[in-house]
């Protein structure tokens, strides 16, 4: 298992992603003689993970059972103990396509924070680029480059543990884009042109309130950025259900006004007997609540020089 | 051509035969450069034969004529109505629209393209000859430039195609041809089917190759793409406009759909015969053709048994004869590439073990998603992009009660751009609901239990009794 490349069978020292059901899933470290609670009893690691393949259904104690996957950026970013606010797949997305990123892309992130988006460029950028990431917090950190090496990607990326809005990234000319998610972005605007290389590349910038981008987006055109773009990307997720609607009685009568033929589409098997008439219908629910708001991404590209 | 593994570390030159991305402002045109041909972009036309041997990213004029001209000091747009700018008015409680604040005709502005003026010099012209610019206030006034920079300067910059930018362009220009998938659903398509380098991955698309280009880009030419395609071939327009280097082309294998239940039950034929009989069907370029050289054969028997002895006629004859064997020989090998293409394209889906399945077609999405699913590993996210809900909503249906799969989310999104500028900041555009939508999940292994057992054990009980509890209160509810 790598986060960059499919493997068939759990190994010994493999995260894997244990999926209890409806949205609702845990990320173990797969090491032989280790056992694992779950809500369906336990998961004995030797006998019922390793040698397994990726997605097989594995039977707890209490005779209920799981799923197990193979870890995936996308898996992660769900799973992942958080240990700043992360940035969603959703706006990850964006990020990845609008950075123009791909395999052999370098990349220049800060910060990494809970390295959510990290791991997602890493799945990116493989096998040929290299992801610089800045994060000033030591222990944070410290984390992420434990996380990359158990996570077998730490080969594709350099953690610094420095403030990149006076010191940069650590790196000049190389960078293909630029990732800022910090309070002060417009601080970094200057190393994120010296990181980006000659010919050019391009930037984004992550930030939830409209004055952060205000700031930066002055910043960038000061610096000579071109291709200015601010955008909000939200995300419906539909719930799929069959949804009874009972039909009026008009009471009886002879003719047409029967309310079971008014409602069209309907097969007569799926209206039900006399009395309670109703049609069964499958629809998507759009969400009562949704995130409303993440952040604004605003996207610039840096001119050749 | 020059091929580079990592292009982004080597700078080439344009060159003859690329394929490139036209920019002006924010309307892109993909086009491939070609000698002396003329290219029409916002209502302009020009050669590109200019370009080449310059860098990528490079602005270009264009001159009179239709020749491209590099712009020499970037940015001195921006100088345009600069000094006039410093007078401005509060508001416009004094400008009255009487339809002659421009003393320039459209005659005068004409002529002084014709003259050969350049953008920023009638732009400059018309400010001066504009009687209320001075009362305008600041923002108006910068509205106006901008406006009229649109309209005047002709300014061309070449790119490199990529993802973005197609997927932009085609958005932008023809999204009919893409079943309307708008760019950040794209990028949700390519993250939620985690496309990576090294993977192996089944792309079903009538959206004229742009997902396949898209999936080909991520892919950087490691591991393997398997195009499935409808009717007589594959449609590539747009993954040709990305301009891949030939590397890149040797790991795209393309598998008739037709042909998936015959696969499917191992009744694939892969002999000769086979493949003759589908050619004929199917390659009508190839017939047509060789019906022509039989005709042809036939007009001039009859002539040449008169004249069997003119020498000349005789070596014709044999040129003839020498030209149709070829064609014939010709025949023959495209039809072995054809075969061995068809095999290779197979032996990638006989081990059913592909790492993602994308799909984004006008076709309905259930069959396709249930067809072709079966070739996925486990463990392996698939993603359906349909531009209705509805067959998306039985597709979700279906697979739930087949099983097979986890995490199934139908989902949409919404994209909103913003101007940002001092004091003028406020939301674009919205675009909504025009994005289309996206089924997306997990593979698994699919239990030994039967269909039936499956579907009632597809969640956790908890999970289900709460939903078969919801469905019913929720009709009765109201």
């Amino acid at each position: 298992m790598s986060f960059v490349e499919y493997s068939e069978f759990i190994q010994e020292g493999d995260v894997v992603i244990i999926f209890l059901g409806h949205d609702s899933m845990m990320p173990i470290k797969v090491q032989s003689g280790a056992q694992t609670q779950t809500r369906y009893g336990v998961i004995r690691h030797t006998s019922d993970l390793i040698g397994q393949r990726f997605g097989s259904k594995v039977t707890c104690s209490k005779g209920g059972w799981v799923y197990v996957l193979h870890p995936t950026p996308e898996l992660w970013t769900v799973n992942l103990p958080h240990r700043t606010q992360i940035l969603y797949t959703t706006d990850i997305a964006n990020i990845t396509l609008m950075l123009e990123l791909k395999p052999g892309s370098v990349v220049c992130e800060s910060g990494t924070g809970s390295g959510s988006l990290s791991h997602a460029i890493l799945r990116t950028i493989a096998p040929t680029g290299h992801l610089h990431t800045v994060e000033f917090h030591a222990q944070r950190a410290e984390k992420a480059i434990q996380e990359f090496k158990e996570h077998k990607v730490s080969h594709l990326v350099t953690v610094r543990n420095q403030d990149v809005c006076k010191e940069g990234f650590g790196v000049s000319s190389v960078a293909d884009a630029v990732f800022l998610d910090i309070p002060s972005p417009w601080e970094a605007v200057t190393h994120a042109k010296r990181a980006l290389k000659c010919k050019g590349g391009r930037v984004c910038s992550f930030s939830p309130c409209i004055e952060q981008v205000q700031r930066t987006c002055e910043a960038l055109l000061d610096h000579g950025f071109e291709e200015i773009c601010t955008l909000e990307v939200l995300l419906r997720v539909h719930d799929v259900r069959t949804v009874t609607l009972p039909l009026p009685d008009f009471g009886p009568e002879e003719g047409s006004t029967d309310s079971t033929q008014m409602a069209s589409n309907v097969s007569q098997e799926e209206v039900s007997k006399a009395g309670n008439a109703s049609v069964i219908c499958r629809t998507a629910i759009p969400p009562r609540e949704m995130a409303g708001h993440t952040g604004y991404l605003t996207f610039a590209t840096k001119p050749r020089d | 051509m020059a091929e580079c593994v990592n292009d982004s570390d080597t700078e080439r030159p344009i060159s003859y035969g690329d394929y490139i991305v036209l920019r002006r402002g924010d309307v892109f045109k993909s086009v491939q450069i070609e000698q002396k041909k003329k290219v029409i972009f916002e209502k302009q036309w020009f050669f590109l034969d200019n370009a080449v041997g310059q860098l990528y990213g490079t602005m270009f004029e264009i001159e009179a004529g239709g020749s491209l001209k590099l712009k020499a000091a970037k940015r001195t747009g921006n100088s345009v109505g600069n000094e006039e700018s410093k007078e401005a008015g509060q508001d416009n409680r004094h400008i009255v629209d009487d339809g002659r604040s421009q003393k320039l005709t459209r005659d005068d502005i004409e002529t002084l393209k014709e003259q050969g003026l350049k953008g920023q010099e009638i732009v400059q012209q018309l400010i001066d000859n504009s009687t209320t610019f001075k009362d305008k206030t600041e923002f108006a006034q910068e509205k106006y430039i901008k406006k009229k920079k649109k309209k005047y300067e002709s300014d061309v910059t070449v790119l490199k195609p990529s993802t973005r930018l197609l997927a932009m362009m085609y958005h932008g220009r023809e999204p009919g041809k893409i079943c309307h998938l708008r760019y950040d659903t794209l990028a949700q398509m390519l993250t939620l089917g985690n496309i990576h380098a090294g993977s192996k991955i089944i792309v079903f698309e009538t959206c004229a190759g742009l997902v396949l280009g898209s999936v080909m880009e991520r892919m950087g030419g490691y591991g393997s793409v398997i195009q499935m395609y409808p009717g007589g071939g594959p449609t590539r327009a747009g993954m040709e406009s990305f301009g891949f280097p030939s590397h890149f082309h040797d790991t795209l294998h393309e598998f008739p759909m037709c042909k998936v239940n015959a696969l499917l039950a191992g009744t694939l034929e892969l002999s000769e015969k086979d493949v003759d009989s589908q050619a004929s069907g199917n390659g009508q370029s190839d017939s047509s053709q060789e019906t022509l050289g039989v005709l042809e054969e036939k007009s001039s028997k009859p002539q040449s048994m008169e004249v069997s002895t003119d020498p000349e006629e005789e070596t014709k004859r044999a040129e003839r004869e020498r030209l149709r064997e070829q064609r014939a020989q010709e025949k023959k090998v495209k039809m072995e590439e054809k075969r061995k293409k068809l095999a290779s394209a197979a032996a990638q889906l006989e081990g059913r073990n592909a790492d993602g399945l994308v799909i984004a077609s006008r076709f309905h999405p259930c069959p396709v998603l249930l067809g072709m699913l079966k070739f996925v590993a486990p463990s392996r996210p698939f993603v359906v992009y349909s531009q209705y809900r509805e067959p998306l909503i039985e597709c979700y249906t279906k697979l739930r009660e087949q099983g097979g799969a986890i995490s199934l989310r139908l989902t949409d999104s919404w994209l909103r751009h913003y101007q940002v500028l001092p004091n003028r900041t406020h939301p674009m555009l919205l675009m909504s609901g025009g994005g289309g939508y996206l089924l997306s999940g997990m593979t698994v292994a699919a239990g030994t239990s039967k269909s039936k057992n499956q579907q009632k054990s597809e969640e956790p009980a908890a999970k289900r009794q709460k939903l078969d509890e919801i469905s019913p209160s929720f009709g009765s509810a109201t």
